[in-house]
């Protein structure tokens, strides 16, 4: 594996008002890797996420991406940082007043100087490599949940930015589709070498697409774990880690050891 | 024949062999960064006559991507304009699998970008025609469900949400206040102006007071305050409706054994009517207190004579018709908003379309229903 950091994260401090989310956290992301955030609900999960997109400010500490920091930048360079990064929210985000073929242009016709004919072609070849080919006059309201992800998912990827983020990529998806999803992320990553990160909770997309994950815990508002998902999942000692991989129930409070790192 | 290239980090050369077969050799990368400048390239190097195959090399490409197969795309469209074929060989793994999935071989036109319309103009008209006529439907069942649901809240007192209604009447009442005071004393103000400057010329100051008064209680105060409540409140009604709407928050209620329209509309309805009558009486008094700071200050009128004149011109039945007229507005303003709002389908542009027609249907009915009011009152009185 490639082991140049492609995303570094630096004693990262996240506030809402007083209340503490994340309390320094330092993690890499290498290039090439497809990379999970894991955690349950309240652990800072979409708060790392807001962090890591730039759209918010930390309260401390550093986020590098692509050798350029996005704490301290001007908003002009944080445009140019973003369009190295695609993302595909958890609704998919696509414009509704929009169609397909139309939200997957939109950042081609912004960022490049491509003519139209060319932005043709490429927003079909997009289409075809999310296999929703044929889809592009259709509004984001005509199609199911499944092809909105796709369609979001095009549109994230049409600058074949470096890296890709996925909010909850399984997130209402049948289980069908969800692997699909899955399989895609996986050619994806193959053929174009994408880095991607992924902020989930679906533990069986974790397993099939994951090559690292950390794990997040707000008793310790940071990573209590981080390492290969099959290793953590038979060999962590870590309790939480374990409740979250085995899929246990009951209320696991007193985690506070980081003993995977 | 040898011709060779560079561009930026994507070079090419075209070499034809004795046989006569034309190859291209592609080097590089071919990603966004190069593939506009290749295209370029390559086409003011292939000048017609084009031999009847192009043979493209990707042995030496290391990295393609949608971007860079638009070069393959372009190639093959040049090719097939010249009734010639492309052919693609020694692509690797990586390449061949990225060309599949992009379906380069049965890649022929381009995607379009923006969304076709419906060919003949009759066709567009009956879609239109169809679409009102089950509109149509939807208002009157709406009214019908409004209308029962009113009847429920009138058997079951107890039902109507009184805290929403509170909460309603904060929003649609107390909240535009300040607006509908500063709107009103500023008109009373300009009305007593602009008619001071003809009354003078007959002595007549005193009629500002009879003008400014009856003017604001039968007409313009229950209008002006209509009005703002649309656009303040009947919008807020149709953005708040439409977005529960598409957010399935209407039909969680549906489901959860609530009426929808006892739990959102009569609320809203309930609260309108009694609060928009109350924004309308102080809409009158600001407007004659506007007009009293003209009488007072540049008429010579004392402040005495002012509020006799307006107190003897003014009936107990016009104050009363003007509130009757507030209420009714009240209702429309309520009605459109909340029907607007649950027409809402598909996205966040809707919304913003459902909240854009809330407060231009409430105009109008409001201005139509005083129009047949002025109609009733002629042949009442």
């Amino acid at each position: 594996m490639n082991t140049k950091a492609i995303i570094q994260v630096r004693d990262l401090v996240a506030r809402y008002g007083d209340d503490t989310i994340l309390d320094r956290i330092s993690f890499d992301v290498y290039e090439g890797e497809i990379f999970a955030v894991l955690g349950g609900s309240g652990s800072g999960k979409s708060t790392l996420l807001k962090h890591l997109l730039g759209l918010l400010e930390p309260a401390a500490g550093e986020i590098i991406i692509d050798g350029d920091g996005i704490t301290d930048c001007d908003e002009n360079r944080l445009q140019q940082i973003l369009q190295k990064i695609g993302v595909l929210y958890q609704s998919a985000a696509l414009f509704g007043s929009m169609t397909v073929a139309e939200n997957v242009a939109l950042p081609i016709l912004a960022y490049t100087d491509l003519p139209e004919k060319f932005v043709s072609h490429l927003v079909r070849m997009k289409l075809n490599l999310v296999h929703l080919g044929g889809y592009e006059n259709y509004l984001p309201s005509e199609i199911s949940g499944g092809m909105k992800k796709r369609a979001g998912l095009a549109r994230a990827m049409a600058l074949n930015p470096k890296i890709l983020f996925f909010d909850e990529p399984s997130a209402g998806l049948d289980p069908v589709t969800s692997a699909e999803l899955d399989n895609l992320m996986l050619h994806l990553n193959k053929s174009l070498g994408t880095t991607m990160v992924i902020v989930t909770h679906e533990l069986e997309s974790i397993f099939a697409v994951a090559d690292r994950v950390i794990m997040l815990h707000n008793s310790t508002r940071g990573i209590i774990a981080e390492g290969d998902p099959k290793y953590l999942r038979d060999q962590s000692r870590n309790p939480f880690v374990k409740q979250f991989f085995n899929r246990l129930p009951g209320d696991m409070t007193a985690v506070n050891r980081k003993d995977e790192l | 024949m040898k011709n060779s290239q560079n561009s930026q980090s994507c070079r090419y050369e075209v070499l034809q062999n004795n046989d006569g077969v034309v190859t291209l050799h592609l080097h590089g990368r071919l990603d966004a960064g190069t593939a506009a400048q290749t295209i370029a390239g390559l086409k003011s190097c292939l000048q017609p006559p084009l031999p009847p195959a192009l043979t493209v090399d990707l042995s030496k490409v290391s990295y393609l991507d949608d971007f860079g197969a638009l070069v393959l795309v372009e190639l093959k469209n040049l090719m097939r304009a010249q009734n010639g074929g492309l052919f693609i060989t020694n692509a690797n793994e990586h390449i061949r699998e990225i060309l599949s999935m992009l379906k380069f071989d049965t890649l022929a036109a381009p995607a379009s970008l923006s969304r076709q319309r419906h060919p003949g103009m009759f066709v567009r008209l009956g879609e239109k025609v169809l679409a009102q006529a089950a509109g149509l439907g939807l208002i009157f069942s709406f009214i019908g469900a409004v209308c029962l649901a009113f009847v429920h809240i009138c058997l079951h007192p107890g039902a109507l949400r009184k805290d929403d209604t509170f909460s309603s009447m904060e929003k649609v009442g107390v909240d535009a206040l300040p607006v509908v005071a500063l709107i009103s004393f500023l008109l009373g103000l300009i009305m007593a102006f602009m008619s001071s400057v003809q009354l003078q010329q007959f002595g007549a100051n005193i009629y500002v007071a009879s003008l400014v008064s009856l003017a604001m209680v039968r007409e313009l105060g229950p209008i002006m305050t209509a009005i703002i409540v649309a656009g303040r409140s009947g919008s807020a009604f149709a953005a708040e409706i439409g977005t529960m709407k598409i957010s399935d928050e209407v039909d969680a209620l549906f489901t959860m054994g609530f009426d929808p329209m006892c739990f959102l509309v009569i609320p809203k309805i309930v609260a309108a009517v009694i609060t928009v009558p109350l924004l309308t009486l102080f809409s009158n008094l600001f407007a004659i207190l506007g007009g009293l700071v003209v009488g007072v200050f540049m008429l010579d009128l004392t402040a005495n004579a002012y509020m006799a004149q307006t107190l003897q011109t003014l009936t107990l039945f016009d104050v009363f018709w003007g509130f009757f007229k507030a209420a009714v507005f009240a209702l429309l303003i309520t009605g459109i908003g909340c029907l607007r709002g649950f027409q809402v389908r598909g996205g966040a542009a809707d919304v913003g379309r459902a909240t854009t027609s809330a407060v231009v249907s409430s105009i109008f009915f409001i201005i139509l229903a005083d129009a047949l009011f002025a109609v009733i009152l002629r042949y009442w009185k």
